[in-house]
């Protein structure tokens, strides 16, 4: 469905920009074309990495990891994985929900969904390869401190 | 050391361990291509359209737009922009990347370009809903709202950070 939209879009777009200006149209598909080869390869890489991570790093082995402890240990077990972890949200959410259920703590669980979103130790070099290091470094090293933060004041309030 | 992490090494080095563990494990093999094949999939259903949006976007949007939206005078206006499009636009976070790329070269600012960023990565209406239905309404809304403010703090201290060098 999601898909569908976005295809739609770049489609219907594409074909007004035809409609409009040839030349232009043309110069933005070889735009596209290069930006395509530019990234394909780190792009690959990152793939072939994700394939690596859902072999060994398997929902349940999570699951045993921060499953009932809680306190610190909890809290930075599960924000490391989350860190580390690829894992698509709509998978992520039923998880962690089912964790929550089974006695997880609340700021173990809050620690691996934000760092899950918002720091990616696998995607980093993909994000190095546009932003540069510092940039990509410093912005997952940020999210992570936020993230235990987050984790900490939710723990406070509905723990 | 930049060498040393290119794609291209990344790359052998990822398809001679395939081949450690093809030989260690079969299974375990079988199961790093099917998993890896699933997500090349992903990718390439979602990439081509993302990839011609990103070519007409850089052929047609002039930069002063881009300047003018999410400039260095843009002020809270770059802000909400930066939002507004991270929470709308749909895909993964990889999708962002070359967006976000596009819209430095165009003239946004560092700051704006991170919070674009960020909110791209976490907060998405369908995965909003999603948290709510399994975490509940009180977990999802109390995350949401201690994570829209952290962003914008990340933003600052990533924008003064990188200035400082």
């Amino acid at each position: 469905m999601l898909i569908a939209i976005i295809w739609g879009l770049a489609l219907g777009l594409l074909l007004f920009s035809l409609f409009q200006d040839k030349a232009k149209t043309w110069r933005s598909l070889l735009f596209a074309w290069k930006f395509f080869r530019s990234m394909a390869l780190p792009v690959l890489a990152t793939i072939w990495a994700i394939g690596f991570l859902l072999t060994f790093l398997t929902p349940s082995l999570i699951s045993d990891a921060v499953g009932r402890e809680s306190g610190w240990r909890g809290i930075a077990l599960a924000a490391v994985f989350g860190s580390v972890a690829l894992i698509q949200a709509f998978i992520a959410f039923p998880l962690a929900g089912s964790l929550l259920r089974q006695g997880a703590s609340v700021s173990a669980i809050a620690a691996f969904v934000t760092t899950l979103v918002m720091v990616g130790v696998i995607t980093a070099p993909l994000e190095a390869n546009f932003f540069g290091r510092k940039f990509t470094f410093w912005r997952n090293f940020l999210s992570f401190i936020m993230a235990v933060i987050i984790a900490l004041i939710m723990g406070r309030i509905l723990g | 050391m930049k060498r040393l992490f290119s794609a291209r090494n990344i790359l052998i080095l990822l398809a001679l361990a395939t081949i450690l563990v093809f030989f260690l494990a079969p299974a375990k093999g079988v199961l790093i291509v099917v998993n890896a094949r699933t997500y090349l999939w992903e990718m390439l259903s979602i990439l081509p359209p993302i990839l011609i949006l990103i070519g007409l976007f850089q052929i047609w949007i002039p930069r002063e737009t881009v300047e003018l939206m999410m400039g260095s005078k843009s002020g809270l206006k770059g802000i909400l922009t930066a939002i507004f499009v991270g929470t709308v636009a749909m895909g993964p976070l990889y999708a962002a990347f070359p967006l976000a790329v596009s819209l430095l070269e165009k003239g946004a600012t560092v700051f704006n370009v991170a919070i674009f960023l960020c909110v791209w990565a976490s907060i998405k209406i369908p995965m909003i809903l999603f948290e709510i239905k399994f975490l509940g309404p009180q977990f999802a809304g109390l995350r949401l709202a201690l994570t829209l403010p952290s962003i914008i703090l990340i933003s600052f201290f990533l924008t003064s950070l990188l200035r400082r060098k």
